[in-house]
Formats: structure tokens, C-alpha cells, sequence
């Protein structure tokens, strides 16, 4: 169905050819010619060992980091080339979520949530936090959906840190973006925290529609709940499939050859629908070995 | 030096390495010390002594008396001008420094440059010494409240600047990246993100400043001729001692009050 999508439509984003030296170059590239597309409404999980590329390659996108060389074209725009302005404007309907949150820890839930109206606002009103009351409800809404009512009024360094994803979460839906980049959401989480997120992030893409792309340490989760997914290593894109497709030597293309572990993991999870402290005990594993 | 132990399979002695390390920084202190000691030629029994009679003579002269008393409305007087002059200086450079710090953060710079001259300005200022200010502003502005406002305000500043740097810098980065993201806008991110992180550790970082600069505002009357420090000066001069030590003892008072009043607030914001 959602491939089908894609190929009636344009890509919502496309990536090409995009290359990035940190130290000039004559330097080992963080990423090496990479090309992928993405449709609209995909779930895309990226894997790859540590220092592979992964946090590089999703801010390319939103060129919170600026590419070396090559284009990204977002919703027909061509990213590389937008000046400030336009760059901030586009970047209101790309929404991300942080490995470590990046909240306002002094500040409330709803204000943090609220946040994600700031690239919507005039400096003026921006700057004082004077938010539309049509912006307070639909805040109060993605909050209740979020599960997090009963906090909206705590101040986040109060939370847990599964709270505190849901309102990173909240904070980028809020902008009501075309895409969610996700930066290792879960790598901090304790499984059941992780399984939460990991649920939300799906109701995200098959409720709302909205494309999403998320970095992922465990091959388990990515396998469990992306329609799709790329294996970078060395910042080359080295898979690019399904996750049916995905198999061991596959994996140990991404990992190297130290990934016995996971692909022990990988036919396990085929087979069975897992119950669910084995899910518990498979991120506890993948964690560790990755 | 290098013994292997067998328990650390053969590998140089972790242990060892740190135990010797230890001895020979306390080794360097010894010989720094009796260095100091021979080239200042200072008598360490003659040393001891003078402090002893030195409490035996404050003990017998400085102590305030019912003569000195008389004097108390005056230094009260001049103890507020003081204390009002320094946390005047105080806020007033803390709005610099805030400004001052936003361009000179690598988090929140606009660009390299200004943060290179922000930095500079501000290490140019605490570097310089208070008193070096307060004599060379004296002959600018000879002997007025000014003069010592502004020597606390130049000091503070420098200081401030730094202090606010290093707590944008340590708590800004994150938030600053995900509303960055958001298409946020420079002073929505300033605002709403950098400000609110910073601003508790920035106001004790100012209520630092005031209990400090309440102490050196005294020195720097005596030096420009304002305020308690002058009178300390005029009392000590004309062998006053009594009316001297009162004036020691009311500043001293002030500072202790000044501290346990911002010790409260800092526990409320922070």
C-alpha cells in the first residue's frame, strides 16, 4: 500500500549524493555519497553501528548540520540552496525528536510542547510566549494523547525519562510537520519506557500519516515496527529494504563482523510473535551488544 | 621504577604510578615552599609571634567605646551610600554582562568575531585589578561616588561576563539545537530556551557579585576617598581606633547579613 504511494507520487524527500568531511577533504567523510528516498508515510528506521554516519545523516536533512556536498529536496523544495528565512520556515514542518529530550528542564510540559509553535510566530510574540488559544488546545490535545494530562503543568525535570520523549514527541507534532526525525528516541529509555515511545512513534506514521525516520542502536525494534530499513556503515548506505529482506549477512555487512549476538536475535524474531518479556529481555541484549 | 606484579599480568604497576605521582607533587610543594621561605628570607617564629601580638594589641586599642558611638548615625549614613553603590554597580554590570555573554557563548554567538572581542573585553576587564582601576579613574573623576561605582562596575562585569558564558555554554546547548530545529528564530531561542535554563544560576552568580562587591566597595572608598571607606580612613589616621573598629565591625555585619540574605533567596530560585 504505502509503496504504491510512492510511486505515484514524488518522494516527500530525496536525498542525493550528499557527502560530509568534519575536518576537510583530505579526512575520512562521516558520509559518502549517500542517496535514498523517502515516500510519504513511511516509516524508515536507520541502523548502524556507533559513528557510523546515523546522526549526521538526519541533520543533512534539516541541515542542522550542513552538507559538504550534494542536494536534499524536501516537499519539492530544494534544501541546500534555501537561504535563512526560507531554511526556517521549511524547518517548521520537520519536526525532531532528541536522544536526550532537549527540553527546558526549568519549564512546564505545556510550555515545552508550546515551543514547537516558536518557527510559526513573529519575533515579538515569539520571544514573550503569546500563543493563539487555538495553539493551547491542540497543545492540550497532543498531550492528552500522549498520555501526559495528568503532567501538564509539571516542570519537565520533574518527569521520567519516558515523560520527557513524549513531550520531545508532542513538541514536534505540535508543528504539525510532514516528517519526524528521530535521533536515537529510545537509546536512553529502559525497554518498557522504549516500547511506549517505540508504539507512539508508529501511531505517528499509521494515524497521523506523518513520514517518519528514526535512528535506531537496537536491529530488533527497527525490524519490529519500520516499513522499511537502511544499514549504514562507514557513512555508506549498505542496505536498503524491507525488513524481510534484511537478512544476517546483511547484518553483519552493517555491524561488522562482531554481531553473532543480533543475528541470533534476528531469527528469533521471525518466528514468533514474541511475547512480551522476551521483547523486554531482546532490548536488553541488543543494547548490550550493540 | 617499573615493577610488573603478577595480579596485573606482567603490566606496569598502575599503583605504583599513582603513589609516586603523589609524592613527588608533595616533594614539588616542599621545595616551592622552602624556596619561598629562603629567597623572602621570612622568619617563620618571628611570623607566629607578631600575629599574637597583633591580637593582643587590637584586643587592648581596637574595640569600639562609648566615645565612638557618638559617631554611629554618620557611618550609618555612609554605610548605606556604600552598599547601595555596589549592588547598584552590580546590576547595572549584570545587564551588561547578559548581553555581553549572549554574544560571547559559543552557544548562542551570532558569529566567531563578536565573540572573540566580547571575550576579550570581558577577560580585559577582570584581569585589570580593582584597585588599578580605582586609582586610574580617580584622576578622571577625582573623589566622588562615581569613581568607586564605576571601578565595582568595570570589575563586576569582567566577572559576570565569564560566569554567564560558562552557564549559557553548560546549559543552553541542547535546548538551543531542538528549538533551532523547530525553525525557531534567534531571539525566540534566547527568550524561551537560553534565558529560562540560565537565568537562576546567572542571579546567584550576581548575588555572588553584591556580597562581594559590598567587601571591596569599602577598600575602594578608602582608596577614592567615599564612603565608609574614607572614614575608616579618616578614624585609623588620627588614631581613632575605637571609632575605627566600629566602622570594621559594621561592614563586617553588612557583609554577614547581605550573605545569609542571599543564601535564602538563591534556595527559593534554584
Amino acid at each position: 500500500m504505502k509503496q504504491e504511494l510512492g510511486s505515484h507520487r514524488p518522494p516527500l524527500l530525496e536525498v542525493k549524493n550528499v557527502v560530509k568531511h568534519y575536518h576537510g577533504a583530505s579526512s575520512a567523510p562521516a558520509l559518502s555519497d549517500v542517496s535514498f528516498s523517502v515516500a510519504e508515510g513511511e516509516f524508515l528506521s536507520v541502523i548502524g553501528p556507533s559513528g557510523a554516519g546515523k546522526s549526521t545523516l538526519l541533520r543533512c536533512i534539516n541541515r542542522m548540520i550542513e552538507a559538504t556536498s550534494g542536494e536534499v529536496s524536501f516537499d519539492g523544495a530544494a534544501v541546500t540552496t534555501l537561504n535563512k528565512k526560507d531554511l526556517r520556515r521549511l524547518r517548521t514542518r520537520i519536526g525532531m525528536v532528541f536522544q536526550h529530550y532537549n527540553l527546558v528542564d526549568r519549564l512546564t510540559v505545556i510550555e515545552n510542547v508550546l515551543h514547537g509553535r516558536l518557527g510559526y510566530k513573529s519575533t515579538l510574540s515569539g520571544m514573550l510566549g503569546r500563543y493563539s488559544r487555538e495553539e493551547k488546545g491542540q497543545a492540550f490535545k497532543i498531550i492528552n494523547t500522549l498520555g501526559l494530562s495528568e503532567q501538564v503543568y509539571q516542570r519537565c525535570d520533574q518527569l521520567s525519562g519516558g515523560q520527557k520523549q513524549r513531550v520531545g514527541i508532542a513538541r514536534a507534532l505540535i508543528q504539525n510537520p510532514r516528517i519526524i526525525l528521530c535521533d536515537e528516541p529510545i537509546a536512553s529509555l529502559d525497554p518498557n519506557s522504549a516500547k511506549t515511545i517505540m508504539d507512539h512513534l508508529k501511531n505517528v506514521s499509521t494515524d497521523l500519516g506523518i513520514t517518519v525516520l528514526v535512528n535506531l542502536h537496537q536491529v530488533n525494534v527497527a525490524l519490529k515496527y519500520s516499513d522499511r530499513i537502511l544499514g549504514v556503515n562507514r557513512g555508506k548506505i549498505v542496505f536498503d529494504g524491507s525488513p524481510d529482506e534484511l537478512s544476517s549477512e546483511h547484518i553483519s555487512g552493517i555491524y561488522g563482523s562482531e554481531s553473532r549476538d543480533l543475528i541470533v536475535d534476528l531469527g528469533e524474531e521471525r518466528h514468533a510473535n514474541l511475547p512480551r518479556n522476551l521483547w523486554v529481555a531482546k532490548a536488553n541484549n541488543a543494547n548490550a551488544t550493540i | 621504577m617499573r615493577r610488573s606484579d603478577p595480579i596485573q599480568g606482567g603490566r606496569p604497576d598502575i599503583f605504583a604510578k599513582r603513589r609516586n605521582e603523589g609524592l613527588a607533587f608533595l616533594a614539588l610543594m616542599v621545595v616551592l615552599t622552602a624556596g619561598s621561605v629562603a629567597l623572602t628570607r621570612y622568619d617563620f617564629v618571628k611570623g607566629f609571634v607578631s600575629v599574637f601580638k597583633a591580637i593582643v594589641w587590637g584586643a587592648s586599642n581596637f574595640y569600639p567605646d562609648s566615645e565612638s558611638v557618638r559617631y554611629l548615625p554618620d557611618m550609618l549614613r555612609k554605610l548605606w551610600e556604600t552598599v547601595l553603590m555596589a549592588i547598584a554597580a552590580t546590576t547595572v554590570a549584570s545587564v551588561f554582562a547578559c548581553l555581553l555573554a549572549l554574544v560571547g557563548s559559543r552557544t548562542t554567538r551570532m558569529n566567531r568575531f563578536f565573540s572573540v572581542v566580547a571575550r576579550g573585553i570581558a577577560s580585559l576587564f577582570r584581569n585589570f585589578p580593582l584597585v588599578a582601576w580605582a586609582m586610574v579613574l580617580m584622576l578622571a573623576f577625582s573623589q566622588s561616588l562615581l569613581t568607586g561605582y564605576l571601578a565595582l562596575f568595570f570589575g563586576s562585569l569582567g566577572f559576570l561576563t565569564r560566569a554567564f558564558i560558562e552557564t549559557i555554554d553548560e546549559v543552553g546547548g541542547s535546548t538551543v539545537e531542538a528549538l533551532r530545529a523547530t525553525g525557531a528564530g534567534y531571539f525566540h531561542i534566547i527568550f524561551q530556551a537560553v534565558l529560562p535554563s540560565s537565568l537562576p544560576q546567572m542571579v546567584s552568580w550576581l548575588l555572588f557579585m553584591i556580597d562581594t562587591n559590598i567587601r571591596d566597595a569599602v577598600l575602594v572608598g578608602f582608596l577614592t576617598g567615599t564612603g565608609i571607606g574614607f572614614l575608616f580612613d579618616i578614624y585609623y589616621k588620627s588614631f581613632d581606633f575605637h571609632a575605627s573598629s566600629l566602622v570594621t565591625l559594621l561592614s563586617a555585619a553588612t557583609v554577614i547579613v547581605v550573605e545569609i540574605l542571599s543564601n535564602s533567596l538563591r534556595r527559593v530560585i534554584m
